[in-house]
């Protein structure tokens, strides 16, 4: 059975909600239609396979934010299984390349996107990233999930430096009807050692925390974000229980940067992939899972309260490649 | 793991040195690695398309002279043609009407707002303006906020009007300005994709309202191949003047610069590179050219230094360094300048070769700056006029007065005999270049 066979498979008898796949297919409404014309369009310039078709597909896949190196070595694969299996036609191609896409992020791996739930005692998710990924937004989002299962939901404004950043997230609050804790102009980490204090005594199941935005190759900055995860630890020991790195799905080629120089710091357990509902592709998220294998955990696919959903990567690819089907 | 454009760069290009002439085959290696270094850079695959073809078909054509060798005139090559890439000459920014009108517009999270505080101060300082800042973005929850937050701390005017109705905001907004005698006014608005057909019409609106005299894209330096999508988006819609690139302070490899103008033809006039509200310097391609060809940017540190530090002192430390009689305590001096000027790897990064002695990514902590500043405000005013005569005890002295250890001490003496070197290279014009 073909891979287009399988995912049509799996995506119709996957118990998800019709919500969600509506959700995936108007989410990356843009981005397919880009992607997906255009390679449709080279099955039609290039009926045989050839160094153009290559050259082209190449150019194609590197629009998608894919990754150089990724580009490159998954190139090389496809053209051994071109070689081995004979291929001829570009039409038998398609599917094959849907394949190594989905083998690039999969690897043999069981993924996970659950987010560790701590049962006795507040669930501690810190979420970190460079500046304008949309972290805050994200949080709103996430409460709004947690509430709609009946969670008592906490937030932590940890971004004290941008301006306007406590009385965003403090509006979310209020949106949401979660619990608030922060305070202007001071020490982030002191700001998260109260609020969690506060965390415990209101005994919150799930305790959001926002963070400045910062460039990864700022040291004083990734420094306090070392401090910050060892005052989590000190509260509620073996917190945070997740780090979401939240990343733009514009994002280049930095992207991979931005993953690896996290994960040095603290114990990235997933990324965010916001703003998916643009143009862009996200294609990061395939070279970063090859560089440091993180899993993508959620994705941004509108502006609404509810667009932030669990990441998955069959109804990914499916949304991505379902003109093709 | 990770290589800069510059490095790659630099590398390919030596393979070419000391051949006899530009062959297809000895340059073949350097387009190639020319072409993975852009795109990893995330410039546009269709501009790395056209620079390879248009690098290779003028290298082959070219006159190996006696006076220049190969990898010389190639690199040559190399660096004008990213030069009129990045779009020949400076732009600068309308100043002359009253009020200039400015709108700035872009995606969510790309640094409008920071931006526009960056803005307003930029011309007050530079152009003696009085800028008002308009809060425009009624949508995102505290952006209003943020912008007074910004204003106040710069003491800059900002209007507000509420959460409704952007266009009517924008109208009072000039009727306060020319009450106020504002003569330059910077409209702030919401991020938005440029796909989405309700908010773009909201922009139209807005500009069909006010006509702004510019209207500019703030863009994030960081983003990869769909950066077209969205400055073709925001062009249709709105014909931009100008883009300005945010967060260039980071290690991204900025290749959106060299994209914007040649597949657009709009400028880029600003470049975001720091979160500080004084981060925001001109855009030069002849300079960002350089850098990215590892030739250093002094001519960017220089307009920086000159805005802090007085020509007069700025001289009189060339002079020193020149004559190699720079001692501590004029660096101790400069350590202080530079604190000035912001995180300091910044400042390194634009020096020439930084790549090759390594010190284009190292992180400075500000701390350890403070350290060394302690060492030598632990020497007597004698000591650092004349370093050498420091033996053991008064080293012992020193390390105890600073809290530091001897180890620290000597590693800072050690650093600073050979900055001075450096120093004496770079200024009488020994220093090579890197290829």
């Amino acid at each position: 059975m073909g891979i287009f066979d399988k995912l049509k498979k799996i995506v119709s008898t996957k118990s998800v909600p019709k919500e969600t796949e509506e959700l995936y297919d108007a989410g990356l409404k843009k981005t397919r239609e880009e992607f997906v014309s255009k390679l449709s369009m080279l099955g039609i310039k290039y009926t045989r396979v050839s160094d153009a078709y290559f050259e082209e597909l190449e150019d194609l896949l590197i629009s998608a934010d894919i990754g150089v190196n990724t580009v490159f070595s998954f190139l090389e694969r496809l053209k051994d299984r071109v070689k081995k299996e004979k291929i001829e036609d570009t039409k038998n191609l398609t599917e094959v390349i849907v394949d190594e896409l989905f083998i690039i992020y999969v690897n043999n791996e069981s993924l996970t996107t659950k987010i560790n739930i701590e049962e006795n005692g507040p669930t501690v998710i810190l979420m970190v990233g460079v500046n304008g990924v949309g972290k805050t937004t994200t949080i709103a989002k996430l409460a709004y999930k947690y509430k709609n299962i009946g969670k008592k939901v906490m937030m932590i404004a940890g971004d004290t430096f941008r301006a306007g950043a406590v009385e965003q997230l403090k509006i979310w609050a209020d949106k949401t009807d979660s619990l608030f804790y922060g305070r202007d102009n001071t020490d982030p980490a002191g700001v998260i050692y109260d609020g969690l204090e506060m965390a415990k005594q209101e005994n919150a199941d799930i305790v959001l925390i926002d963070t400045a935005g910062r460039l990864q190759n700022k040291v004083n900055l990734m420094k306090e974000l070392e401090k910050i995860n060892k005052v989590i630890d000190r509260i509620i020991p073996g917190a945070p229980h997740e780090t979401l790195l939240v990343i733009d799905a514009a994002t280049g080629q930095n992207g991979i940067m931005q993953a690896i120089s996290f994960k040095e710091i603290t114990n990235i357990t997933g990324i965010v992939l916001t703003k998916l509902d643009g143009t862009a592709k996200g294609g990061i998220v395939l070279a970063i899972k090859e560089a440091v294998d993180i899993p993508v955990k959620f994705v941004g696919l509108g502006e609404g309260m509810s667009d932030l959903q669990t990441f998955d990567i069959e109804e990914y690819i499916y949304g991505l490649f379902k003109d093709l089907m | 793991m990770f290589e800069y454009m510059g490095d790659r760069l630099t590398k390919a290009i030596k393979n070419i040195r000391g051949m006899g002439r530009i062959t297809e085959e000895n340059i073949g290696d350097a387009l190639r690695e020319i072409r993975m270094a852009l795109l990893e850079a995330d410039v546009n695959y269709v501009v790395v398309k056209e620079f390879i073809a248009s690098i290779k078909e003028k290298a082959l054509g070219m006159e190996v002279g006696k006076s220049l060798k190969p990898d010389e005139l190639f690199i040559k090559l190399v660096k004008d043609e990213l030069v009129s890439l990045l779009g020949g000459d400076f732009v600068p920014l309308e100043t002359s009407k009253n009020p200039t009108i400015l709108m700035l517009v872009g995606l969510q999270g790309s640094g409008k707002t920071t931006t526009a505080g960056k803005l307003a101060n930029f011309l007050r300082k530079k152009h003696a303006k009085n800028p008002l800042l308009v809060a425009c973005d009624i949508y995102r929850p505290a952006a209003i906020e943020q912008l007074e937050t910004i204003g106040k701390s710069l003491g800059i005017e900002v209007f507000s009007e509420g959460h409704e109705n952007p266009v009517k905001i924008v109208l009072d907004a000039l009727d306060f300005a020319k009450e106020k005698k504002c003569d330059y006014v910077i409209i702030d608005t919401a991020g938005r994709l440029q796909i989405d057909e309700a908010l773009m019409q909201e922009l139209k609106d807005i500009s069909s309202t006010v006509n702004p005299h510019e209207t500019i894209l703030v863009i994030d330096a960081m983003m990869g191949q769909d950066a077209i999508n969205v400055i073709n988006g925001f062009n249709d819609a709105l014909s931009l003047t100008g883009t300005i690139l945010t967060k260039l302070d980071g290690n991204t490899k900025g290749g959106v610069a060299l994209s914007v103008r040649h597949l657009t033809n709009i400028p880029i006039k600003f470049v975001g590179d720091s979160e500080k509200l004084d981060g925001l310097s001109e855009f030069f391609p002849e300079r960002m050219a350089n850098r990215i060809l590892d030739m250093g940017d002094i001519l960017s540190i220089a307009d920086k230094v000159t805005d802090i530090i007085s020509e007069e002192e700025a001289l009189d430390t060339a002079k020193k360094m020149k004559k190699g009689t720079f001692d501590l305590e004029d660096f101790l001096a400069t350590l202080k300048q530079i604190k000035k000027l912001g995180p300091l790897e910044n400042i390194l990064k634009m020096l020439p070769q930084a790549r090759k002695m390594g010190i284009n990514n190292v992180n400075i902590d500000p701390k350890d700056m403070a350290h060394v500043e302690a060492i030598i405000l632990s020497m007597t005013p004698y000591e650092r006029r004349h370093p050498d005569i420091l033996k053991a005890t008064r080293k012992q002295r020193i390390a105890k007065g600073s809290g530091r250890s001897v180890e620290e001490v000597n590693r800072l003496l050690k650093q600073f005999e050979e900055m001075k070197k450096m120093m004496k290279m770079v200024s009488s014009g020994n220093m090579k270049m890197p290829f």
